[in-house]
């Protein structure tokens, strides 16, 4: 693998053994999962914290199927990967043959690119495209099945040569015109506002956000996928906005005169009612991704390029600004409308994320689940570097979290990790905890344990009079189901036993899961009713 | 009546008769769920992963014959299916799944929770449909159950958006549905069937090879007539396994990559095979042309496409197996075939299955074991791997339709929530779950479901520290070059056990097992039994890859 | 050998993807495959021309008879019908050769439908030898750009492999 690849997630299986035979000799790292889902998973965390391709591998029908999940999970949230599947011998393809699965077919909507490869011949070259197109422009899954005949064939390698995709040229700078309206319309502009996403985090260019929002005094709201893409201790930092952002951040979208969207994407859960989106605002939308803009929300002066070169494009064009009144009514909204909760005694999850951030100095890597417990981090917990929120945005996908940790963890081996995580999420890919503890990796599992699918139980609390259709979980004890697996256990039901736990958890070298017994009906807020405006805000 | 389009989906279920849905409630579905909720007529059992819902879903089909029900959100909730949805649309299972997606004016848009899982699933459903007309719905149902549950079954999927199930619609159902592009042929052509039936009373050696077929057409009755009938030996791939007796002294037991020699040695030498249900798959035929050389072929099957796609049939029947084997049995007679027989009777005494029985619990021994202390009477649903093997090799189906595996797609992980869906569908029946240590862990989370719904299921997990199928195929293949199949920490399955309520056991020779078994057999409620199996044993008989059936090593 | 099937199919969302869908899983390969509406807008109509012998055809078609939108499916091959292909062709060619290149889409029965100051885009019907045929006529010249719609079918005489109302319909 002359892509530089040290580690490589996978399950082996029939179809792809001439592969993990090549990998007895190979000098990469191979981590055994328990379940494909934790592979696609953990080498998703490993690039999202490393910025290097993850890479995961099966074998053909399930193991390729079971991969699904996490490439479309990567492929929502635009992560470099590369998942290689075994497949059936060429002789055997379109005949039903044992654990044959049409792979390519079935990712066909959720890859970047995929490719079944018929001919020895064809694997060097594919291999280096798949990397190249996976990790170039804008970040996404690249799938390569390779049929048993092929994988075992014989071949001289030859160096492929230099890539050559002619439909495969992402636009990296942007034009001169565009960048010279875009910077008009900044010094133009008396209440502007930066709406940073993930690409802030996949491009590298937290640090020229920055330059821009000081350059400007302009604040800046973050997406989920583009938290820790700037310091959310810095003075101008709101928070994210959206579905579940801070009123302040959805009140400034509401009455910006100007927002700048910086490698983000005006999702549903983003953007509320697309065409009410920032109603008084001109919108400049920096993306690579040329689909992206317009997709969704009207945009006015649209740049098309790599978000860090742009940046550095447009930073020289512009001149600094002082602070205004604009500035004076964000502090004020920031004062009246904190994000907050009530503590009435029992144990509350946002004090469980606050003591996770003291007891960690804000320093670990955090990765989630999804549900409440994943707005809660993104609430209560301050990111202040990139690639330190490591979590599902576009898919949504409940059991990512704790894969996803055991791939961060390989990555930054020397770092505190903890996966954020609620009683539903943590059973789905609950196998990966032998993962973590066959290689000794010290994941923390903090579950926030309320004993429901807590979010969907918020929605059916709100919009279905509480009629709670299934979403009460009986669960098993999680204390016990650590220690079966060799790992420590603890659980939490005082605020008092909070801080000493986590100071424990951290300490310990061993994999820790802690079961927090939190209070069973808190809702996470604020909250804009689906299909509406984001000033529409309850809570 | 007017009802919303989620009301309206509940009430076309009640009116199928659906008495239970597997699922997990998300944004997308929740109207659904919130109809369910105010219906009350169906069961819902909650599993711990979508995964799990199919799998379950999946078993309840194959345990009762009718069709298994999923719902699942849109997103990660519908991917979580895939995999169970391409293992049902192998092994030819009927099921219905409904997947809640985004609302119509978001589809395609890359909205939270969107994944366009009609196009995924393109390559695995019978067929699927995004709804996108509320007033289409019922009809969609009704044709959905149709089309799952009729000629070759299999699984059908139906998204369907938010906005369309927040609908109000006025209700009707339609009682029976008109498919211009769908209709299977049940009723077998009769100059064939009696060509068949010619070639039937003339060959001097046939043997009958049944598939999964028998036991989807519920022709076990009719299979037993004909092999008695026409003393013809019967072989059974391993979805025909409980499709005929075990103990019949006809039975030759599973052919193929790991069947008995002697089917293999029968098939090798009949001069007539008889194919009923069953498709010709590599994993029974090893080297095509080595496979039946001396016979004439007659392939029954409900799917035309199955015939000739891997040999040559002479003749092929388009057809229900029940029926097609009915017409035939009219045109037969008692036929005596004592030279066959004995030589099929030679060839067992000459090349039984067998194992060495010394050293440490042997995980053939605890087939042998559950099989004798059940009397063959239990529902066995098995994971994927050396295990499932050794049940196909030593367990002795009594009864049609009590082994529930994972044939074609092969899916570690279909045992636990298979013995679930099992279970359910067959509350008062013993179901044994007979699984590895590699292939328990990746369905583990649905002990939660098997305790929320107290199922009092009998787990035997075959611990033998490793997968130990790949580690075979690499102890053969690539030298014992052992990559990633050896364990090197295994969790506690006992105190798992524990985790989730339940008494857990762990035993490590026959005495102790045979000890435990009355008890852990009659016990009401779950219990989990780690057999700390010997690792270096194989799965035996096994034909090389590329040989044909009759070149079998002892491994 | 080279067949050539008139499948009328559902004229539904998403059908041409499962017909696509299936020939790749299954390893067959497609000539060509024209789609367009049929004479009633709830069916469409695909002329598929697949290369294959006798055992690749019969699991071509028993494999498309089992998508539930694929109503009928007529292997045309040995039977009369009439095929039609349009191509278009823009060649690069000086005011000065225009002539010729137009005498060349004269013999063809080919019309010129744009002009430009150093190209000329031509148009041309007929069956694929004719059209193949036009082509190479038109190499010489170099050709800029070429289109072709893939073949198109249909019976010959009073023969139909439309929708058999009573028994397809009702």
């Amino acid at each position: 693998m002359e892509q530089g690849v040290d580690t490589i997630f996978g399950y082996p299986g029939g179809a792809v053994l001439p592969i993990y035979d090549a990998l007895y000799d190979a000098n990469i790292n191979h981590v055994l999962t328990r379940h494909e889902q934790g592979a696609a998973h953990a080498a998703d965390g490993y690039a999202r914290a490393s910025g290097k391709p993850g890479v995961c591998l099966a074998t053909s029908g399930p193991g390729a199927t079971n991969l699904v999940t996490g490439i479309a999970n990567a492929y929502m949230d635009s992560v470099p990967m590369v998942a290689i599947t075994g497949q059936v011998p060429s002789a055997l393809l379109g005949r039903d043959s044992f654990q044959e699965a049409d792979i390519t077919g079935i990712t066909l909507p959720i890859t970047k690119h995929n490719y079944i490869v018929k001919d020895v011949r064809d694997l060097a070259r594919t291999v280096r495209e798949a990397f190249h197109i996976a990790s170039t422009g804008r970040p996404g899954p690249v799938l390569i099945d390779i049929p048993r005949d092929i994988s075992g064939g014989q071949l001289e390698y030859e160096d492929p040569g230099p890539i050559n995709l002619p439909g495969y040229r992402p636009v990296v700078e942007a034009t001169g015109e565009q960048l010279n309206k875009a910077a008009a319309a900044i010094m133009a502009s008396e209440r502007p506002l930066i709406y940073a996403g993930g690409g802030v985090v996949n491009s590298g260019a937290h640090m020229e956000l920055k330059q821009l929002a000081e350059l400007l005094v302009a604040p800046v709201t973050v997406t989920l996928m583009g938290l820790g893409g700037f310091p959310g201790d810095h003075p101008l930092f709101l928070g994210m906005l959206g579905m579940h952002g801070s009123k302040y951040a959805n009140y400034a979208v509401c009455e910006a005169d100007l927002v700048i969207a910086v490698g983000a994407r005006f999702d549903d859960r983003v953007a509320g009612k697309f065409d009410e989106f920032a109603p008084g605002a001109t919108i400049i939308h920096i993306d690579i991704d040329p689909a992206e803009i317009g997709k969704n929300v009207r945009v006015n002066i649209p740049i098309v390029g790599d978000v860090k070169v742009v940046l550095r494009q447009l930073l020289p064009r512009l001149e600094a600004k002082i602070p205004t009144a604009w500035q004076e009514k964000i502090e004020y909204w920031k004062r009246e409308y904190p994000i907050s909760y009530q503590e009435n005694g029992s144990l509350k999850p946002q004090r469980v994320i606050r003591e996770i951030y003291n007891v960690t100095g804000g320093q670990a890597r955090i990765t989630t689940e999804v549900g409440q417990h994943q707005m809660w981090a993104a609430h209560y917990y301050t990111y202040t570097r990139p690639r330190s929120f490591i979590s599902s945005g576009g898919l949504g996908t409940m059991g990512y979290g704790f894969p996803a940790a055991i791939g961060v963890q390989v990555a930054c081996p020397d770092e505190v990790v903890f996966d954020i995580a609620g009683d539903g999420s943590i059973q789905m890919n609950i196998q990966e905890m032998t993962t973590a503890v066959n290689y000794g990796l010290p994941v923390n599992v903090a579950v926030l344990n309320n004993g429901f699918l807590g979010m969907v139980r918020q929605w059916q609390e709100l919009f279905y009079n509480r009629r709670y259709s299934q979403t009460e979980l009986n669960n098993p004890d999680f204390v016990k189901l650590a220690e079966a697996y060799g790992a420590a256990g603890m659980r939490v039901t005082k605020g008092a036993e909070l801080r000493p736990a986590l100071e424990e958890a951290v300490r310990d070298n061993r994999p820790v899961m802690l079961d927090f017994i939190i209070e069973r009906e808190e809702n996470v807020l604020p909250m804009v009713p689906p299909g509406q405006p984001l000033d529409k805000m309850i809570g | 009546m007017e009802m919303t389009v989620a009301q309206a989906v509940i009430r076309c279920l009640e009116l199928e008769g659906v008495e239970v849905i597997f699922g997990y409630p998300g944004g997308a579905i929740l109207p659904a769920y919130d109809a369910l909720c105010r219906s009350g007529n169906i069961k819902h059992v909650l599993v711990r992963h979508e995964q799990g819902a199919v799998h379950a879903a999946d078993a309840y089909a194959r345990a009762t014959g009718r069709v298994g029900v999923v719902m699942a959100t849109s997103g990660p909730g519908a991917t979580n299916l895939v995999t169970g949805i391409a293992n049902a649309y192998m092994d030819s299972i009927p099921l219905v799944l409904i997947t809640g997606q985004v609302s119509t004016g978001q589809v395609g848009t890359d909205s939270f929770q969107e994944v366009d899982i009609t196009g995924i699933t393109m390559p695995i459903t019978k067929h699927n449909y995004l709804v996108k007309d509320p007033k289409k719905v019922p009809s969609v149902i009704k044709s959905a159950f149709h089309i799952a549950s009729t000629g070759r079954p299999g699984p059908v999927l139906l998204d369907l958006p938010r906005d369309v199930a927040m609908e109000t619609i006025d209700f009707e159902y339609p009682r029976t549905i008109k498919l211009r592009g769908y209709k299977p042929n049940y009723s077998g052509h009769r100059t064939k069937v009696l060509e068949a039936a010619g070639l039937m009373m003339k060959a001097e050696r046939p043997v009958i090879y049944a598939g999964g077929g028998i036991l989807n057409a519920r022709a076990t009755g009719e299979l037993l007539e004909m092999a008695e009938i026409l003393s013809a030996p019967v072989t059974n791939t391993f979805m025909g396994l409980s499709g005929f007796p075990g103990d019949h002294p006809l039975f030759l037991g599973m052919l193929g990559l790991h069947g008995t020699r002697y089917a293999n040695l029968a098939v090798t030498h009949c001069d007539l095979l008889i194919a009923l249900g069953a498709r010709f798959d590599d994993r029974v035929t090893g080297k095509i042309t080595g496979f039946a050389p001396r016979a004439e072929v007659i392939h029954v099957d409900i799917d035309p496409a199955e015939i000739g796609k891997n040999v040559r049939v002479h003749v092929p029947i388009v057809g229900d197996v029940r029926q097609v084997m009915k017409a035939m049995l009219a045109q037969l007679k008692k036929k005596d075939r004592s030279r066959w027989l004995e030589q099929i009777r030679q060839w067992k005494e000459q090349y039984p299955l067998t194992y060495a029985r010394e050293g440490g619990l042997k995980p053939q021994a605890v087939i042998e074991k559950l099989c004798r202390h059940t009397r063959g009477d239990a529902v066995v649903a098995t994971d994927v791997g050396q295990h499932q093997m050794w049940v196909a090799q030593f367990f002795r189906f009594r009864q049609p339709g009590t082994l529930i595996s994972s044939g074609g797609l092969g899916t570690m992980g279909f045992g636990l929530p298979a013995a679930v869906g099992a279970q359910i569908g067959l509350p008062d029946r013993l179901v044994i779950l007979v699984t590895g240590d590699g292939s328990f862990q990746m369905t583990v989370q649905e002990l939660a479901t098997a305790v929320d719904q107290k199922l009092p299921l009998k787990i035997f997990v075959l611990n033998n520290g490793s997968l130990g199928m790949v580690r075979q195929l690499q102890e053969f293949y690539c030298d014992r070059r052992y990559m990633a199949t050896n364990f090197s920490f295994v969790p506690d399955f006992a105190r798992l056990a524990g985790a989730y309520g339940v008494p857990g056991y762990t035993v490590e020779n026959g005495e102790e097992l045979d000890r435990l078994l009355p008890e852990v057999l009659s016990s009401p409620g779950m219990v989990i039994v780690n057999c700390m199996v010997d690792p270096s044993e194989n799965v035996s008989p096994m034909v090389p890859s590329g040989c044909g059936i009759d070149e079998a090593i002892d491994c | 050998m080279r067949h050539t099937l008139a499948v009328l199919v559902e004229n539904n969302p998403g059908v041409l993807a499962r017909v696509a869908g299936l020939f790749s899983r299954r390893g067959f390969n497609i000539d060509s495959l024209a789609v367009g509406r049929a004479e009633r807008p709830d069916v469409s109509r695909m002329t598929i021309v697949v290369e294959g012998d006798d055992r690749v055809l019969e699991q071509v078609t028993k494999q498309l008879h089992k998508l539930v939108d694929v109503i009928k499916i007529n292997d045309i091959t040995p039977e009369e019908y009439v095929d039609r292909e349009l191509v278009l062709i823009k060649v690069s060619c000086d005011p000065a050769r225009r002539g010729e290149v137009m005498q060349v889409a004269d013999v063809f029965r080919a019309r010129i439908v744009d002009l430009g100051r150093k190209t000329v885009t031509v148009e041309c019907t007929g069956n694929e030898a004719k059209v193949s045929a036009f082509e190479e006529s038109l190499r010489p010249y170099g050709i800029k750009e070429l289109v072709r719609t893939g073949k198109i079918a249909m019976l010959r005489g009073n023969r139909f492999t439309a929708l058999d109302d009573k028994k397809d319909d009702d």
